[in-house]
């Protein structure tokens, strides 16, 4: 065998055009179109799908923003937006203000776009497309037609998504659960739109999770075992399993729902089923019990779809931050298998309000308290390991240490809810609102955050800028939680979600015009939170500017840094920067654990996973190489 | 003890409550709150302790082992072990109580509820406390409880829209349903909560301990006036202004059938 | 840059890519028609005893359908062996069966769906149902010709197994219609399931034999160049079609036989 194969490090620095010369013969020039568009790099692919993640990311946190208004101020015209709304969308938003139909619509298109269209594209597409192929030391994926048409048909059903807008009547109204009846009779055809929307994202899922899967399995690198992979290859490998095999119910589901939109039928419709004053023309005998159990089915395994891939990244940059290695490696390993097994039979606690017996509701209240179990595991692993590091605060780990309480006040919050009973009073709060915004926005949000800033080097060759990124978090940090800090108090108070002019109709003030006294309307001190809320959110929206800014600046003007800048041990790290077409020089063969720092008795506080071990045969030709 | 729990609510800023099996909800949301009260706390002192000490100017050097004991083992364990009883001594049981062991109806009061677009349809007895047979398959958009109208003793049956009331520390079976979308019933005073869903009817039950009128929710996402589904309020009265106000409706029902 | 094991299994995991990839597309597939089959069974045990409709469908037809579906997977079979042995003449004439196989499994299948459209219940003035095939629906005509019967109650259109049907020619006079729809999946949750399931199984079909046809007919070039690939792609596509068979092994009983 050739001695280069196992050079270490795999690659010198290319003096010139070292690294192109073995692969002069691929090297025509493929174009722009086939090399940024049509490409089937799996890092193209990464950063196409993460820009355009973040770009639905944006448009979702503008929808916010208009909804919050509507909430704080209900009945008047937003500032600003309100004449485009007016002229773009019409009479849902006479005069600058917007309708209950259309915060219905924002508010369903709030939770779909930032579900299937922001973080999932770019937790787990758009970081497992540019960084688990390279830390398993691959060539690429393992079906790169495959991920480009997987890009494709997410595209597609983001436009569709994006076009239903447009539409007479505007998008989809019956929130992101999209329940039927409710969903099937309203009148306009938004949910036509969503329903085609959903199956195109369902098939670009699928088509990314039977790729990453058997990226994992085939292409590891020579001496990669399951027990050498980066815990983040992991999450990305169990978050892939779960929308393999939670995704297909819903396309069902959908398809279920398309046939009662278009061909009439009465799948999710009961029999006796009287709209709008008249009895629905439908032949009945369906169930809407049937989708929700069909919707939740998918509904638990997305969340964890949304969370698993943030820790993975925590997990990497902790371990990178901390200078030593994660405590527990094997613990996380089989907690992410557990919680990947468990949250295929939890569903069901999104229904505890449905009329569930003793039997069903024990064991969803069983199963619900277990799967808290290995979060607890993981979380307890990670606090842990900060337990004699050595701990750099740059940018991205400050992200990553912010994760972990803000996930554990999410997750905390979870376990009211697990509980039948307790849930009688938080089903629909904005507690549950509170609940899991904690998980989605400062958790994973604030993970995929870290990792945009730690692997930025890797696909640029330079930093981003670390004042600025120091701005983003403590800003983000602070306004995040005076957004949703508050939500747990309305919550309790009986707040209720999903309403267009934020509850002020059940409010005390209204309730006594009323006349008789009414006990247990919205407080004043309740109602006033809204108002803060909203401009905690503005605030929370202009404090992203210096990160957007900082992305497209340090592309061209960062700080310029070497292949390997946070001197990390992973695989992704040991390429040239940006890697080029096929990734590695040399294919890469692994012969330790990836998180081995500080390893007594080492030179430096770093062991890569691919440097031969001292005093190998190896390594020495290698040395006689040069 | 009491003082306790009330003070615990009020710290937590739960509405006030009004019906008996509503305190068991309380006291569970309480018992999580302490859980997760605890291990917030420690986690984060400890949080900041490990920030503190271990940051790189302070220490240079990691340890490549770290944590050498499993104390960490323990706290998962305790975890494990209070959730385990909460789940099993107090959740599983209290809802067994909420769902199986219903109320006698002829101790309660019994009424039926549809919900529509956007507003909340009761229907009672009436003085003989008999219901007149119902059918589905007579539902319609004038009868939406399904009404047979040539059973006797449906005659003093009586139908309100949005005005429930009901007397004072009797059980309240409600059978929910809907006749078009799915909306939630949700008095948040009363501690109850149950999705009205088309084509089902589901019972649910509490027990008022104090007399006032109470908002009813709509706490389901039922169409563009979903917020506005306010009208709703629940009057728990003495038995007295009960039947009183009971006997007023079937009179009044009986004359317009004259 | 290559991607490895395209072609050959690598060595610890015992499989080529493809095979990794075509084995996890199909654990999706099965949750996707088990996803419908679970519909299946909560709308039928949730169904008002005494409709769900049994014997609708032509178990005659049915039956040819499996064993054409049957034989089709065994020529497909048939086609990868011989390319394993490379004889690449008979995996022509092997997959030349298996997309006729296929192309007489769609077309008795539509026959059938052409059957159900055409199939009318007719809803009379006088309550009376007439149902049967119809023969002459002219709007220029003032009446409709079927040729079936007529019952008094609904139920007896429900199951079919055990009457004895006399059809006839009826002529109804449009005066007379109340109501009249065919059997399409608005008919009732049987067809809709019916159209559905077969109609997603029968897309499944489709797109089998797209991707045989394309083996079929530019297969050559890649043989030529490359048998071991091409074999691979004939042992892909052959693992989806079988997949298609069973999934029809279990909708045969589901549909026709229950
Ligand atoms: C990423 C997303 C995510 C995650 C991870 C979770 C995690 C959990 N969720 Fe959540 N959930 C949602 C997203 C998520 N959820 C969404 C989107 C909804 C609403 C959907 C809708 O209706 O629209 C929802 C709704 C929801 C409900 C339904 C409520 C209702 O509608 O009535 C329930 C009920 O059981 C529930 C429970 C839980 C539980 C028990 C966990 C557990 O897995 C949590 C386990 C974690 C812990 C227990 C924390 C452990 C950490 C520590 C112990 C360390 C603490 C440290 C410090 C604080 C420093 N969730
Ligand atoms: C992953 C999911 C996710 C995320 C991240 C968010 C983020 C946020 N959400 Fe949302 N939300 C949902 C999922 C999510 N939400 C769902 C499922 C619902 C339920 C819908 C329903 O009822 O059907 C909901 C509902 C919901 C409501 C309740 C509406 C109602 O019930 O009437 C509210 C109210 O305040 C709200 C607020 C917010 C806020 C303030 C944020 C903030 O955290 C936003 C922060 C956003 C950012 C920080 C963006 C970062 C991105 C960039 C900076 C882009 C950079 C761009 C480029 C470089 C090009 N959300
Ligand atoms: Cu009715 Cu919401
Ligand atoms: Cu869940």
């Amino acid at each position: 065998m050739d001695a280069t194969v196992h050079q270490f490090p795999p690659y010198r620095k290319p003096d010139g055009h070292h690294a192109h010369d073995e692969h002069v013969h691929e090297h025509h020039d493929p174009g722009y179109w086939a090399k940024f568009i049509f490409s089937t790099d799996h890092k193209i692919i990464g950063i196409q799908y993460g820009f355009t993640a973040l770009c639905f990311l944006l448009f979702g946190l503008f929808l916010m923003l208009m909804m919050r208004w509507q909430i704080a101020h209900p009945g008047t015209p937003v500032p600003i937006m309100g004449p485009v709304l007016e002229k773009l969308l019409g009479q849902v938003a006479a005069k600058g203000v917007i309708s209950p139909e259309l915060y219905n619509s924002f508010g369903a298109m709030h939770g779909t776009i930032m579900v299937f269209l922001g973080i999932v594209p770019l937790a787990f597409a758009a970081f497992g497309n540019y960084v688990v192929p390279l830390m398993i030391g691959a060539v690429d994926m393992a079906f790169p037609r495959v991920n480009m048409a997987s890009y494709q048909a997410y595209f597609l059903g983001g436009l569709v998504m994006f076009v239903s807008f447009f539409i007479p009547g505007g998008a989809a109204q019956a929130g992101w659960t999209s329940y039927s009846p409710l969903a099937t009779t309203i009148p306009t055809h938004g949910q036509l739109f969503w329903i085609i929307g959903m199956i195109l994202l369902i098939s670009s899922s699928l088509m990314g999770a039977i790729n990453f899967i058997a990226t994992i399995i085939q292409l590891r690198a020579p001496g990669m075992t399951w027990m050498r992979l980066p815990w983040f290859v992991w999450a990305q490998f169990v978050t892939a399993f779960l929308l393999l095999l939670a995704f297909p119910p819903l396309e069902a589901a959908a398809i279920l729902q398309l046939m009662d939109n278009v061909a009439h039928t009465s799948f999710f419709l009961p029999t006796g089923l009287a709209v709008g004053g008249q009895l629905a023309n439908v032949s009945g005998g369906g169930s809407p019990l049937l989708w929700q159990h069909l919707f939740w089915f998918l509904g638990h395994p997305e969340v964890y779809v949304l969370i698993l891939p943030a820790m993975g990244i925590v997990c990497e940059i902790i371990a990178n931050n901390t200078r030593k290695p994660i405590w527990g490696y094997k613990s996380l390993v089989y907690s992410v298998l557990t919680i990947g097994f468990l949250s295929f039979i939890v569903w069901a606690h999104h229904m505890y309000m449905t009329g569930m017996g003793t039997k069903i509701s024990a064991f969803f209240q069983a199963t619900t308290m277990i799967i808290s179990i290995p979060s607890v595991i993981i979380l307890t692993c990670f606090f842990i390991s900060l337990w004699g590091g050595s701990i750099r605060f740059n940018t991205p780990m400050l992200f990553a240490l912010a994760f972990l309480p803000m996930f554990g006040i999410g997750g905390l919050t979870g376990l009211p809810l697990g509980f039948n009973v307790s849930d009688v009073h938080l089903h629909d709060t904005y507690y549950i609102i509170a609940h899991f915004h904690y998980v989605v926005a400062p958790g994973t949000i604030f993970g995929l955050f870290a990792g945009i800033y730690y692997w930025f080097p890797k696909m640029t060759g330079r930093k981003m800028n670390e004042f600025w990124g120091r701005v983003h978090f403590w800003c983000s940090l602070i306004f995040m939680n005076l957004v949703f800090m508050p939500m747990f108090a309305q919550g309790m108070a009986g707040m209720l979600r999903r309403m267009s002019d934020g509850g002020a109709n059940y409010s005390a003030a209204v309730n006594a015009r009323s006349g008789a006294e009414v006990i247990g309307g919205l407080s004043d001190n309740i109602m006033a939170l809204h108002v803060w809320i909203l401009w905690a959110a503005v605030a929370l929206g202009i404090a992203q500017i210096p990160f957007i800014v900082n992305l497209f600046w340090s592309i061209k003007h960062g700080e310029k840094v070497g292949d390997n800048p946070w001197n990390s041990t992973t695989l992704e790290w040991q390429t040239p920067t940006p890697p080029p077409h096929g990734n590695f020089i040399h294919t890469p063969t692994v012969y330790r654990g990836p998180y081995e720092y500080s390893v007594p008795g080492h030179a430096t506080d770093f062991t890569p996973q691919n440097e031969p071990p001292a005093g190998s045969p190896v390594l020495q030709t290698a040395t006689h190489a040069h | 003890m009491n003082n306790f729990k009330l003070w615990c609510a009020k710290l937590l800023g739960m509405p006030p409550l009004a019906s008996s099996n509503g305190q068991d909800v309380d006291d569970l949301i309480i018992y999580v709150h302490w859980l997760m009260l605890a291990l917030f706390i420690g986690w984060i002192i400890y949080f900041f302790y490990a920030l503190h000490r271990f940051r790189a100017s302070r220490n240079p050097k990691a340890d490549y082992v770290g944590v050498r004991n499993h104390a960490s083992s323990v706290v998962e364990l305790a975890v494990v072990v209070v959730e385990a009883v909460l789940l099993i001594f107090i959740a599983v049981p209290l809802w067994a109580k909420a769902v199986d062991k219903f109320p006698d109806a002829k101790d309660s009061t019994v009424i039926q509820i549809v919900a529509q677009q956007f507003a909340w349809n009761a229907r009672y007895a009436g003085p003989d406390g008999k219901f007149g047979a119902q059918d589905m398959k007579r539902v319609s958009s004038t009868n939406i409880f399904g009404v047979d109208p040539s059973d006797p003793n449906g005659a003093d049956d009586i139908q309100v829209l949005n005005e429930i009331h009901v007397p004072v520390g009797k059980p309240v079976i409600m059978y929910v349903s809907s006749k078009d979308v799915i909306h939630s019933l949700k008095i948040i005073a009363m501690r109850v909560c149950q999705d009205a869903i088309p084509g089902l009817r589901i019972p649910c039950w509490f027990t008022p301990t104090k007399i006032g009128r109470y908002q009813i929710n709509c706490a389901q996402l039922c169409g563009s006036g979903h917020a506005g589904m306010t009208g709703g309020f629940l009057t728990v009265e003495s038995q007295a202004d009960f039947d009183k106000w009971l006997n007023s409706k079937t009179k009044k029902k009986i004359q317009s059938a004259e | 840059m290559d991607i490895p094991y395209t072609v050959q299994p690598r060595p610890d995991t015992g499989v080529y890519n493809a095979k990794v990839g075509i084995w996890l597309f199909l654990a999706s597939e099965v949750m996707l028609f088990g996803g419908l089959f679970s519909a299946y069974v909560l709308l039928r045990v949730g169904a008002d005893p005494g409709t769900w409709p049994h014997g609708w469908q032509n178990v005659t037809l049915g039956t040819i359908n499996t064993i054409v579906l049957a034989l089709s997977a065994i020529t497909t079979l048939l086609a990868w062996v011989a390319c394993k042995v490379g004889q690449f003449g008979k995996f022509k004439f092997f997959h030349a069966c298996t997309l006729l196989f296929a192309l007489a499994f769609a077309i008795i299948h539509l026959n059938e769906y052409h059957e159900d459209l055409t199939h009318y219940e007719i809803h009379l003035t006088n309550g009376l149902i007439a149902d049967g095939h119809m023969v002459e629906n002219n709007l220029k005509e003032d009446h409709v010709i079927i040729e079936g019967r007529t019952v008094n109650d609904e139920k007896l259109l429900y199951d079919l197994r055990s009457q004895k049907i006399k059809e006839s020619e009826i002529k109804i006079p449009r005066s007379e219609i109340a109501s009249m729809e065919n059997y399409g999946p608005w008919h009732n949750t049987y067809m809709a399931l019916d159209f559905t399931m077969t109609g997603l199984h029968l897309l499944h079909v489709i797109a089998g034999s797209v991707v045989i046809g394309y083996l079929w007919l530019f297969g050559r070039k890649m043989w030529k160049t490359n048998p071991a690939q091409f074999t691979n792609r004939v042992e892909v596509s052959g693992l989806f079609w079988h997949f298609v068979d069973l999934v029809w092994i279990f909708l045969f009983p589901v549909l026709y036989l229950t």
